[in-house]
């Protein structure tokens, strides 16, 4: 076992691009503090071009065997660097000459991170690094924009955090208490030994805290108000790249645990609850940011679904990864149509966007048809993919439950969708402004997540091949 | 060839949005002369169509699409399909002409459906279970549009409605098709290998799950009792356009989905349930038949003789699991009649309903007893309607009769008690006529006062529909001679 540190060379260039442009912002004025996000961008492709580079080769253990660099690592990289440099995208538009410019950027780079670290982790130290890492520069990023829901939604997300942060360290500490070993290779076998309660309430700790840092039932509360409250690049960010590294760190958890206890019938539980209680909290909100901070709740519950299968069916891992690309993708398409529109905090003040903006409205309808799941969106194939392996791993009444909640979540897509196409002017109440006119950065990066999705959806062969690896 | 029939009308309304500099004139004429061109290629296909050996498809094409799920894009046609991608390209030319005289948003209106058109055909020809369901939700959302884009009346209500049930079927379709990849072995969507392998036979419990999952889906669709109260509402308030395309072409999916899946993939769930499917089939035509007597409005009263013409369709694929040594040429009879059918709902229906946005448009209501003595301003529009009107009350010489002749004929002699059935002809024939009189005899009064005779368009895009179905009643050979083959494959499929 050697560190090779090289391995690690895209989390390496994101953590220094991220020290490097918040040193430079520093020296920098005001008005040229577009130098920093060129910076950012530049990290978050190296990191994307560096992880593709190195995607087609075995798995190979880094930092003593803590570290795995493997497929599962491989495409999350990839998808949170590229996921936040879209994000950056709609922070051009955002925060663009304000005061804390370059901070944001540098938070968004530590988290991802983080993110990726928690993605790769083979070894449960490194999942409370990694937890810490994609964390902490959250809990800033929530609050920076500085208003008072702002000043909320960050306390509630610190005080969660902080709760789940222990109890994941709590769990660590119990299954290491009854194993002397941290390591996941050596886990599995030391666990099987173990007394089972003990196992079982270490690692509920432990999932816990990753359910915290996806945003699914038991760690949600946070998401909502989050979603509503911070600014709308940050809200874009938190619902969609946190969620890559937990999802792939709860993978390589599950997939670890002897089969002692019946695993996956807790994770597919998590998973039942997650999707309902967010389909069902979705129906009545207004806001389209909460409304769509809860559909991410949901989406959690979709992801666990091959999660909960993990290690039981050869469809897993890869649809887990497809599901995951296809949603960064449709769910940022989503956000940036509502940061295009960054005042118009109603779904009836959307009233009327459809004519006025077609490409926009076409947007809109991909994403959120995408996030239900239609064909032939990137996210049907994940649906599709995820729902076979949970019926191959033998959770056929898993994968109906998916499609009884599909239906449930198309009525509050659907509303959102009806106000964009619906006749008539938004009413008065909520009119920012009359005419409908998007932030340029946004409005591109709608329409190009949108037209990704489907692309990849259409292509989702060739993404399956490169998953599957 | 196929591949270029699915397609050529999407890159065609991809075009039309790209090009935004079109005049409208232009958008209307283009849309046209696509859905002729695409017409022609549909004819040119079955001038060369051979009948391909059982189990097998004509003009195959596949390649590779997502290979980790064995789900490929693979297209081919034959007997089953064939008949109704024609219809199909023959409502949607119906449907560009009619819309010659749209105003309202032409150029998205024609790219919907152009859209639309190619879901369509691409469903019928789709040969990959997970290709089948991406056009048929695709055909959903393209309706939706439809509806809400340009329906009337409570028009957002009815397309929200007609989304979420039908979306709701077309899950539990994928839930079904899910179960039939798992249970296959080696895992795949391919329709023409799940047809040889049958999986899930030998286990009842889980055939009959899955049968149950992908029936309810189709039954959504197609729509049969009591599945059905999507319909009424999305057809009063669609366009007419919509409306014929939605009846004429979106029903038929269901329908189709029966024979081309269900079926052959699973016979042993089918045959342990074709009592079900028989008595659903009887109830669909009886009840629809009843509601649509009670009917003051005429495009309820059409939409509910969907029901029950569909439901003649459902009794006789049911019948057709009523196996038997000695009644399977009985039971192929069925199946033809019931692909027949398919076809002659789909141009009579078709009409009507294109006849019915002639009343919305001159008149604005649908409400049969605003009119009376029609026939006096407007004779062509009274020909239109009496021929039509006769046509799905299943006079003979046209093509309803055709269809419902070998419906019965077949399923008869395969179960005697699906007679009942013919009660359903009896009241459509009433209430055929029933409207008629209202509508067009007596005294000219009311709405009918001033009423404007059919226009060219109008005349264009209604009476090929109506002559389509006079040819198919008085020379239904080649049409059958296509079918029969197919019918009699899917028979022993059942059979087996």
């Amino acid at each position: 076992m050697a560190m090779r540190p090289l391995l690690l060379l895209p989390e390496i260039v994101l953590f220094l691009g991220g020290l490097a442009v918040l040193v430079s912002g520093s020296f920098l004025p005001r008005t040229r503090q577009w130098v920093t996000r060129a910076i950012a961008a530049v990290a978050l492709v190296a990191a994307a071009i560096l992880a593709a580079v190195d995607l087609p080769s075995p798995a190979q253990p880094a930092m003593e065997g803590t570290f795995t660099v493997d497929t599962a690592t491989g495409v999350a990289r990839i998808v949170a660097a590229l996921g936040t440099l879209i994000v950056l995208a709609l922070a051009s538009d955002e925060v663009a000459g304000s005061p804390r410019e370059s901070e944001t950027y540098a938070l968004f780079l530590f988290s991802t991170t983080g993110t990726l670290v928690l993605a790769g982790a083979d070894d449960l130290l490194v999942v409370v690094v990694g937890f810490l890492l994609a964390s902490i520069p959250l809990y800033g990023l929530i609050g920076i924009a500085r208003t008072p829901r702002g000043a909320e939604a960050a306390m509630k997300t610190y005080l969660l955090g902080a709760l789940f942060g222990i109890l994941l360290l709590l769990g660590v500490t119990l299954l290491y208490g009854v194993s002397a070993t941290t390591s996941y290779a050596d886990l599995t076998g030391r666990l099987a030994e173990a007394p089972q309660g003990v196992v079982a309430a270490g690692v509920v700790a432990v999932l816990g805290g990753l359910m915290f840092k996806a945003g699914g039932i038991p760690g949600h509360f946070w998401v909502p108000d989050a979603a509503e409250g911070a600014g709308g690049a940050v809200a874009a960010f938190l619902t969609t790249v946190p969620k890559i590294g937990a999802m792939v760190a709860a993978y390589r958890l599950i997939a670890m645990l002897p089969d002692t206890l019946a695993w996956p019938l807790l994770v597919a539980v998590l998973a039942v609850a997650s999707m309902t209680l967010g389909n069902l909290a979705a129906y009545w909100q207004t806001d389209p940011r909460r409304l769509l901070g809860w559909s991410t709740v949901s989406q959690v519950g979709y992801l666990l679904v091959p999660v909960a299968v993990a290690g039981r069916s050869d469809l897993a891992l890869p649809s887990l990864l497809l599901y995951l690309a296809g949603y960064t993708v449709t769910n940022l398409a989503a956000f940036a149509v509502t940061t295009a529109f960054p005042d118009r905090r109603d779904l009836d003040s959307y009233r009327g966007m459809g004519r006025a903006r077609p490409w926009l409205g076409a947007s809109l309808v991909v994403a959120l048809l995408g996030l239900v799941g239609t064909p032939p969106t990137v996210v049907f194939a994940g649906k599709l993919t995820t729902t076979a392996a949970a019926w191959d791993g033998g959770l056929a009444w898993l994968a109906v439950l998916v499609f009884v909640n599909t239906v449930i979540s198309l009525f509050y897509y659907l509303r959102w969708i009806a106000s964009v196409y619906g006749r008539g002017e938004p009413p008065a109440r909520t009119l920012p402004e009359g005419a409908f006119v998007p932030r340029a950065w946004s409005a591109t990066a709608a329409v190009v997540t949108s037209a990704l999705s489907l692309v990849l959806g259409i292509g989702a062969g060739v993404l399956w091949s490169v998953f599957s690896i | 060839m196929l591949s270029l029939i699915v397609f050529l009308p999407l890159a065609a309304a991809l075009a039309l949005l790209a090009l935004p500099r079109l005049g409208d004139t232009a958008v209307r004429w283009a849309w046209v002369a696509v859905a002729a061109a695409d017409l022609a290629l549909v004819v040119a296909a079955w001038l060369r169509y051979e009948t391909p050996t059982p189990g097998r498809l004509a003009f195959e094409e596949q390649a590779e699409w997502i290979p980790g799920v064995n789900s490929s894009y693979h297209l081919g046609v034959d007997g089953l399909s064939l008949p109704l991608i024609a219809m199909t390209a023959v409502i949607f030319l119906a449907c560009a002409i009619f819309a010659l005289r749209e105003t309202d948003r032409p150029r998205l209106q024609a790219a919907l459906f152009l859209f639309l058109q190619s879901v369509s055909m691409g469903l019928f020809v789709a040969a990959d279970l997970i290709l089948f369901f991406v056009f048929f939700d695709l055909s959903i959302v393209g309706m939706y549009f439809v509806i809400a884009g340009w329906g009337h009346g409570n028009a957002a209500r009815s397309a929200m409605k007609f989304f979420l049930y039908t979306f709701l079927g077309s899950l539990a379709l994928l839930v079904g098709f899910i179960g039939l990849y798992i249970a296959a072995d080696p895992h795949t969507f391919d329709m023409v290998e799940l047809a040889e392998q049958t999986p899930l036979a030998g286990s009842s419990l889980a055939g009959g799950l899955v049968l149950a999952a992908i029936l309810v889906g189709l039954a959504v669709k197609t729509p049969t009792v009591p599945f059905h109260t999507w319909l009424p509402p999305a057809h009063t308030d669609a366009p007419a356009i919509g409306s014929a395309v939605l009846a004429g072409v979106l029903l038929k999916m269901g329908a189709y989905g029966f024979v081309r899946i269900a079926m052959p993939m699973l016979p042993e769930a089918w045959r342990d349930w074709a009592w079900v499917i028989v008595v659903v089939g009887i109830v669909s035509v009886v009840y629809g038949a009843l509601v649509a007597l009670a009917q003051t409005n005429f495009k309820r009263m059409v939409a509910y003789t969907s029901v029950n013409h569909m439901g003649y369709i459902v009794l006789a694929v049911g019948a057709a699991g009523l196996v038997a040594d000695d009644t399977a040429q009985a039971r192929s009879i069925a199946v033809t009649g019931a692909v027949t059918q398919m076809v002659s709902h789909g141009l009579i229906t078709g009409a009507l309903f294109l006849l019915a946005g002639v009343l919305q448009d001159r008149a604005a209501t649908y409400d049969m007893d605003s009119y009376g003595g029609l026939a006096g301003p407007a004779p062509r529009f009274a020909a239109f309607f009496a021929v039509g009107a006769f046509a799905s009350l299943g006079l003979p010489g046209l093509s309803g009769f055709i269809a419902e002749f070998q419906i019965f004929t077949g399923s008869i002699a395969a179960a005697p008690v699906t007679a009942i059935a013919l009660v359903g002809i009896l009241l459509t024939a009433a209430l055929f006529l029933r409207a008629l009189q209202r509508i067009f005899t007596g005294e000219t009064r009311c709405r009918s006062v001033g009423f404007t005779d059919l226009r060219a368009a109008e005349v264009w895009s209604v009476g090929p529909l109506l002559v389509l179905s006079l040819l198919i009643g008085v020379f239904p050979r080649p049409l059958l001679a296509v079918i029969e083959p197919a019918a009699e494959v899917a028979v022993e499929l059942v059979g087996r």
